[in-house]
């Protein structure tokens, strides 16, 4: 073995034990959630977490569902804003704008993806919630004002992604288009998003992930109240801020139930990006 | 009779002059063959005839271009159907990533022909006349992509056919086809001359000379010499023209 392929191979071990290293602690960290959670849910009955409405941890009463159902409900409401206002964005940054405007508007885009989601929070609550309060009624504190918030937070990973995934539309394919007499809009409409739809899916399923997995915004604008909500304007608490809001105190049974908690959410996420992933595969073989 | 007409056509990419006072006349119902080195012009001038070098940012373009008589860099221009009258064939075939029958169709639902009859119409029609029916008929929802290089650039021609233009521009339609695929070419174009005029960009000589009845040769950006293909290929006035034809150049 000459010293170069000795070198090539200690360089593919190194980086096997790196992947295999970041792999395993991902893989303890979910063996350890399932750890703490499952007991108590198999001890008190899964639909008892699942379906249950009241939350009295110190009680023994772990209804999950009003957290289950606040949870999908701020998630599906940030993407109703989220998707349209970022594909939107995306469409117009890079099929109708100059290139020198997509050059800045970009870079400034993905700076928002940087921002802490306390601040999105403290927005938030100094400006949206009394808005709503004042115009619409409530507390302000509610599933709007969290669908909202978290929907703007999600714009730069949606915008991003789906600038790049558009960008990678060869441009033969808008030219074949043009050439035959469509508008730049029936081209967009009718060839470039179908092309990139996969990867516009793509960001919609990390958005999607970003969303539901938004803690400190969500606790100062939701409302955190354990009820399922009626309409936009109820409060609600989803299950990561479950999770935040009581891990500092629980203790016991109380502790497990946050980690049931976290099974439950990770289960969620989980199905989530099945679906979002089969529907970009069944998309893609079209 | 001429259907294309250019007077004194200029075009510049910034600075850059890419075509210089060109002037000629394509006829009719015949077959033009644009030929010359790399980067002199020929893609350029093509796409001048049908306003794709709209899309190219900061380009100028001074002089005339008639087509059946209408100026088409005229202010009242409807661009659209200018697209619709001028078809292009590129020289990479591509068809979207959308099934066979959607990229057929394309240019119907485009112009606003929804009527499904029609579209199964000239579906048949348009994909008969480039003969890839047979070939095609039982995977029409299949994508296009799947197809093979030759029976792409068949469908891209198809997919002109239906929406009835008068001119055909080719940009090097053979240069990405193997020999075979590229005969096969060839006879079609013989027969798309019937119904259109045909302005074909070419590198390979033997097709110039094969499928013309027309040539021009660029160089540099100008039009060296334009005439019967004949004429060219065995008597060139410029003596630039030799040079290339008989591979002294380029
Ligand atoms: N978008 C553009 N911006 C600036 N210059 C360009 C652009 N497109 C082409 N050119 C230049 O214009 C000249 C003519 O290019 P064109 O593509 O028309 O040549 P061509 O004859 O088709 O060459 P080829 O045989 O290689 O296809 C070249 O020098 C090229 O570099
Ligand atoms: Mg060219």
């Amino acid at each position: 073995m000459t010293t170069l392929e000795r070198n090539e191979k200690l360089i593919q071990l190194a980086l096997l034990m790196i992947a295999l290293s970041a792999i395993s602690i991902l893989a303890i960290i979910t063996l350890f959630i399932f750890k703490e959670g499952m007991p108590i849910m198999f001890k008190y009955g899964v639909n008892k977490f699942l379906f249950g409405l009241d939350w009295y941890p110190t009680e023994q009463s772990f209804g999950l569902l009003p957290m289950i159902i606040g949870s999908l409900a701020v998630t599906a409401g940030s993407l109703i804003i989220g998707i349209p206002f970022g594909l939107a964005c995306a469409i117009f940054l890079t099929e109708f704008s100059s290139l020198r405007l997509r050059q800045i508007i970009k870079p400034i885009i993905e700076l928002l993806a940087g921002i802490p989601s306390v601040v999105y929070g403290f927005m938030g609550v100094i400006i949206l919630v009394p808005f709503i309060r004042e115009h619409l009624g409530g507390s302000g504190l509610s599933v709007l004002a969290a669908s909202i918030i978290l929907g703007i937070m999600i714009l730069p990973t949606i915008i991003s992604i789906s600038i790049d995934s558009l960008q990678a539309v060869p441009r033969s394919y808008r030219e074949g288009s043009i050439a035959l007499g469509a508008t730049k809009w029936q081209t967009t409409k009718m060839v470039t998003l179908p092309s990139a739809k996969s990867g516009i899916i793509a960001s919609i399923i990390l958005g999607m992930g970003r969303a539901i997995g938004e803690t400190m915004a969500v606790i100062m604008i939701a409302g955190n109240a354990v009820s399922i909500p009626h309409s936009v304007l109820d409060p609600v608490r989803t299950l990561t801020s479950n999770i935040a809001l009581e891990m500092g105190y629980a203790s016991g049974e109380h502790r497990q139930a946050l980690f049931a908690t976290g099974v439950i959410l990770f289960i969620i996420i989980m199905i989530l990006n099945t679906i979002a992933n089969a529907t970009a595969a069944k998309q893609r073989t079209k | 009779m001429s259907i294309i007409e250019v007077n004194k056509l200029n075009l510049f990419y910034g600075n850059f002059q890419a075509l210089k006072e060109i002037t000629l006349r394509i006829e009719k119902q015949k077959i033009t063959a644009l030929i010359g080195p790399s980067g002199c012009g020929k893609s350029t001038f093509l796409r001048t005839l049908n306003r794709m070098n709209d899309l190219i940012d900061d380009v100028r373009i001074s002089g005339s271009v008639k087509i059946s008589g209408n100026d088409i860099y005229g202010s009242d221009v409807d661009l659209l159907a200018l697209r619709k009258k001028v078809g292009m064939v590129f020289q990479r075939p591509n068809p979207f990533p959308l099934s066979i029958y959607d990229n057929v169709v394309y240019g119907l639902r485009v112009h606003g022909i929804l009527d499904k009859k029609i579209m199964e119409q000239k579906l048949q029609w348009s994909l008969e006349s480039v003969h890839l029916w047979d070939e095609v008929k039982d995977k029409l929802d299949q994508n296009a992509l799947t197809l093979s290089g030759e029976q792409q650039q068949r469908l891209c021609i198809a997919r002109l056919a239906v929406v009835e233009p008068e001119v055909l521009l080719m940009d090097e339609p053979c240069s990405a086809l193997d020999p075979m695929s590229t005969a096969k070419i060839e006879d079609l174009m013989y027969e798309l001359k019937k119904q259109y005029t045909i302005i074909i960009v070419t590198h390979n000589m033997q097709q110039a000379a094969r499928v013309s009845e027309y040539t021009g040769y660029f160089l540099l950006g100008e039009l060296v010499e334009f005439g019967e293909t004949n004429q060219i290929f065995t008597s060139p006035k410029d003596s630039r023209t030799e040079d290339y034809l008989t591979g002294r150049f380029g």
